[in-house]
């Protein structure tokens, strides 16, 4: 009997990959866990091992052809008991392959990401240029195996050749930490003011020792998993980096619920459930295209801004498995009835882990839209390299004085969160009235002004 | 269903409960990875615990204690001639001693939520543990650790009997033999030649090197090849056990050509590496000519999955490079950036006196025609030394000439076991001789002759 071995499934939204190498010949004998594959996801390049042993009959796949889960990628001919053992449960399957569940580094993956620095396996001990391990103390070492520094590389300042911790963060690249000793001679001389000597910032923060918590009762490990780690390293770099600053703003959205609510069942009678995120969307994608300085992301390295010429959105979904962000191209030009649309089969893919990597990417601004989950509002942290995020709360009836009378009216909690190195808080607060205006003139949302 | 297809799942499958594999397999639970230990005997401690460094240092001290009531003599104290009974040695031993500790780290395991499985472990594959034995059941691991130890040497042609003991049977003390031939001029040979010596037995040592104790610096090895001599029936180096027969009245040797009868005989000639009959064929893990299986400095071997610590990777086999290994798998599996990257091993000779090193040796440093500048205090010197009675040692520190850079340490006397720490930390933490010389040590110890040392170099 033969059987098939598919793409498994590659965790945290990734649904396809591209195949780098093809590692057996067809005919060919081969044993459980020899390697198979080398497929690239965005995330690495990994090895796949085979789940079982057998005959390869066929072949189906070709370098660089991209592969989607549940592809079938190789046929095996019956070859015995063997075979049989090695029955690929999806489990087992996903196991074997999935990058995100090992332990430790297969040593194999090129890790093309520095952010997956945690997944790098290190170095083996190579044959070291001087004689004898490199001076250091045990400590050091470890901050620079930590640091992914080369000891070997790193130029010593401590006394008999010592390299010490300083050496290894200025070897890193990180700003080292206050001097102990004193300022240099030629800062004293200066006639400055008789203030104390002041002690640098530290800037690279490194997190201190937990205490024993268990100290004050029992207590439970539970390992990340990666995606929850993925969402740690970026939200850390985002919150570190950008100096985020945030506007606040209300918008009447009375008419514009109005409408939806009169369009809802003639809409879904389209196919498309009509929601407050799709206007949302649109509403800031005409925004953007008045205020570019948003729709941008700064090259710090280049002192420049890039500009995007293009409107692609990022919706925050909650997923069982933590925060994923879906994006919608080209929202400026899409009628909101199409956003809807495309929104609603987005946010589905992205729930059922169906998303491919181009669902995921190339986002130039996110909305997040807590309210379905009640508050009256959040600063959300925004989507690094994106130069702001749109937080929405839920709306809510309150008495509003309209032309000298008191009316209720339905109004939506807004923040915007942006990057204080880009834009300033007058712009932001003209880009805000922006987004709320055209929230409030939803007939021109219709008409796409 | 039959009991050997019983399959589990776990992170990690620990194959061997000795040093390296229980501070693995502690090291994998607190890193939060479900962790089982399979151990022949369902026991953590292993061969250092049951028959190596716990017992014999055990058996030392009785021979330490004998000794100072010897030596007692020269300041007017005699205890008159010593009794030895071995039912309440050996009850001592067991009991107070190995069965304190085996329970101690049975209950760390309990503790820590680290299960110990009872059985020989054998890899079916790259995935699979089978467990043959007392608790069968298959093992399918994500990631396991090789931590198989080792055995005592045979000598080819020589059956173990009654009569003929390796370092394990000796360790049981079975008796007290009247003369016991003792084969191997190693540290197993020399520490058990000394406690069956002290306990009143006619020890003749065979040795086929021309010196003790092979590897170590001579200097070192002066002091406990002086003091064997006095205490030994007979010291023979450069000379080849040829035979071995067992006769009516014990057991007949020939060495160098003349016979001689003994009632027992020590075969002391290193230990192996049991990497046989656990499957590792099974898997892509490679194993070098003497059946070392080989690991990076993460402890992986060739096989991603398989990790391997202790006697089973290499030399030095020693029981603290076991462990400190173990806990490199163990964080490296968990997906840290860990290195066996210790500079010095130190390794202790628990003879009287003691010989214990770390770092580079200065026979190391001649081999590899490397300049160094060396250092040596002797204990005739030291006012703790006079005190004790134990002035029979040396304190040496090897430097490196430009830097001034603490290279390695050597240490011959009472209690270089315990002194060799200091020498450890300093060469592990890349500190000068200078440090050493300018911290302050306790007087009057014997650690001052590390401080003493440094400071000649600083007159120099």
């Amino acid at each position: 009997m033969a059987r098939d071995f598919r793409l498994p499934d590659l965790g945290e939204g990734l649904t396809e990959a591209e195949i780098v190498k093809v590692l057996v010949r067809e005919g060919e004998v081969i044993a459980e866990d020899a390697p198979l594959l080398e497929v690239e996801t965005d995330k690495a390049t990994v090895e796949i091992p085979s789940p079982m042993s057998g005959r390869v009959e066929k072949i189906h796949v070709e370098p660089n052809q991209t592969v989607k889960v549940g592809q079938v990628l190789v046929t095996f001919a019956d070859a015995g008991a063997q075979v049989a053992k090695a029955t690929p449960s999806g489990k087992q399957a996903a196991d074997t392959l999935d990058p995100t569940r090992t332990l430790a580094p297969e040593p194999r993956t090129t890790v093309q990401d520095g952010r997956a620095r945690q997944a790098a396996p290190p170095e083996p001990a190579r044959a070291p240029a001087r004689p004898g391990p490199v001076p250091a103390t045990p400590a050091t070492r470890r901050l620079a195996r930590e640091l992914g520094v080369d000891l070997q590389a790193v130029r010593a300042t401590g006394p008999g050749g010592r390299v010490t911790d300083d050496d290894v963060l200025a070897a890193s690249g990180r700003v080292v930490r206050a001097p102990t000793t004193a300022p240099p001679r030629a800062t004293r001389a200066e006639p400055v003011a008789p203030a104390a000597p002041g002690k640098p910032l530290a800037t690279h923060v490194t997190e201190p020792p937990l205490p024993n918590f268990e100290q004050w009762g029992a207590v439970e490990r539970q390992p990340l998993s990666h995606l929850r780690r993925t969402i740690a390293e970026r939200m850390t770099l985002s919150a570190t980096v950008i100096p985020h600053v945030t506007h606040f703003d209300r918008a009447d959205i009375t008419e514009l619920d109005a409408i939806i609510q009169r369009n809802l069942e003639t809409a879904k009678a389209r196919g498309v459930t009509l929601t407050l995120t799709a206007f949302l969307l649109k509403a800031a994608a005409l925004a953007l295209g008045e205020h570019p300085t948003f729709n941008a992301s700064l090259d710090a390295a280049a002192g420049q801004l890039i500009v995007k010429r293009y409107v692609h959105l990022g919706v925050a979904v909650a997923t069982e498995r933590g925060l994923i962000v879906p994006v919608l191209r080209d929202v400026d030009r899409k009628p909101v009835l199409d956003v809807a649309r495309e929104l609603g089969a987005l946010a589905q893919r992205v729930r059922d882990g169906k998303a491919t990597l181009d669902d995921l990417r190339g986002g130039t601004f996110t909305i997040t839209n807590i309210g379905a989950l009640g508050g009256t509002g959040a600063i959300p942290i925004i989507n690094y390299p994106e130069v702001a995020i749109l937080g929405v709360a839920r709306a809510r009836q309150e008495p509003v004085v309209r032309e000298g009378r008191i009316e209720p009216r339905l109004l939506l909690p807004l923040s915007l969160t942006f990057d204080h190195r880009v834009a300033d808080g007058a712009d932001g607060a003209r880009f805000a009235s922006a987004i709320v205006r055209r929230l409030e003139r939803p007939e021109r949302l219709l008409a796409d002004w | 269903m039959v009991m050997g297809d019983l399959v589990r799942e776990v992170d990690v499958v620990v194959v061997g409960g000795g040093p390296g594999g229980y501070s693995a397999a502690f090291r994998c639970a607190e890193l939060g990875l479900e962790t089982v230990v399979v151990d022949a005997g369902k026991r953590l401690g292993g061969a250092c615990l049951f028959e190596g460094c716990i017992p014999s240092k055990a058996l030392l001290h009785v021979a330490a204690v004998l000794g100072e009531a010897e030596r007692a003599k020269e300041f007017g104290v005699d205890f008159g001639p010593a009794r030895v009974s071995l039912d309440p040695l050996r009850k001592w031993k067991s009991e107070r001693v190995i069965g304190k500790l085996a329970r101690g780290l049975a209950s760390v395991a309990k503790a820590k939520g680290v299960e110990v499985v009872g059985g020989r472990g054998v890899f079916e594959d790259a995935r699979t543990v089978r467990v043959e034995g007392d608790e069968p059941q298959a093992l399918k691991f994500r990631h396991a650790i090789v931590a198989t130890g080792s055995a005592p040497a045979r000598l080819r042609g020589v059956e173990a009997s009654d009569r003929v003991m390796d370092s394990t049977a000796a360790l049981e003390v079975p008796e007290i033999p009247e003369r016991l031939l003792v084969v191997g001029g190693g540290y197993i040979g020399l520490e058990l030649g000394q406690v069956y010596a002290a306990l009143g037995s006619a020890v003749t040592l065979v040795e086929m090197t021309d010196g003790l104790l092979p590897g170590a610096d001579r200097d070192l090895v002066q002091w406990v090849a002086r003091r064997v001599e006095k205490q030994f029936a007979a010291v023979r180096l450069n000379a080849r056990l040829e035979t071995l027969r067992e006769t009516s009245g014990g057991v007949e040797a020939t060495i160098g050509g003349a016979a001689a009868t003994f009632d027992r005989v020590l075969v002391a000639v290193g230990r192996r590496p049991l990497t046989e009959g656990v499957g590792l064929e099974t898997t892509r893990v490679k194993k070098d000519a003497r059946g070392f299986v080989e690991i990076d400095a993460r402890c992986a071997t060739a096989e991603p999955r398989i990790f391997a610590v202790g006697d089973a990777t290499g030399e030095p086999m020693l029981a603290h490079r076991a462990m400190r290994q173990g806990k490199v798998a163990a964080e490296a599996i968990a997906g840290h950036p860990a290195a066996f990257d210790n500079a010095v091993v130190p390794a202790v000779v628990f003879t009287d006196p003691e010989i214990a090193w770390c770092g580079l040796t200065e026979t190391q440093a001649a081999t590899e025609g490397r300049a160094v500048r060396v250092a040596k205090f002797q204990w005739a010197a030291s006012g703790r030394a006079a005190t004790l009675g134990r002035s029979d040692g040396v304190t040496k520190l090897i430097v490196d000439p430009e830097s001034g850079r603490l290279l390695g340490a050597g240490i011959a006397g009472a209690g270089a076991g315990e002194l060799i720490a200091e020498a450890a930390l300093a060469v592990e933490a890349a500190l000068l001789a200078e440090d050493l010389a300018l911290t302050i040590h306790t007087h009057p110890t014997l650690s001052e002759t590390l401080m003493e040392a440094a400071e000649t170099l600083l007159r120099g």
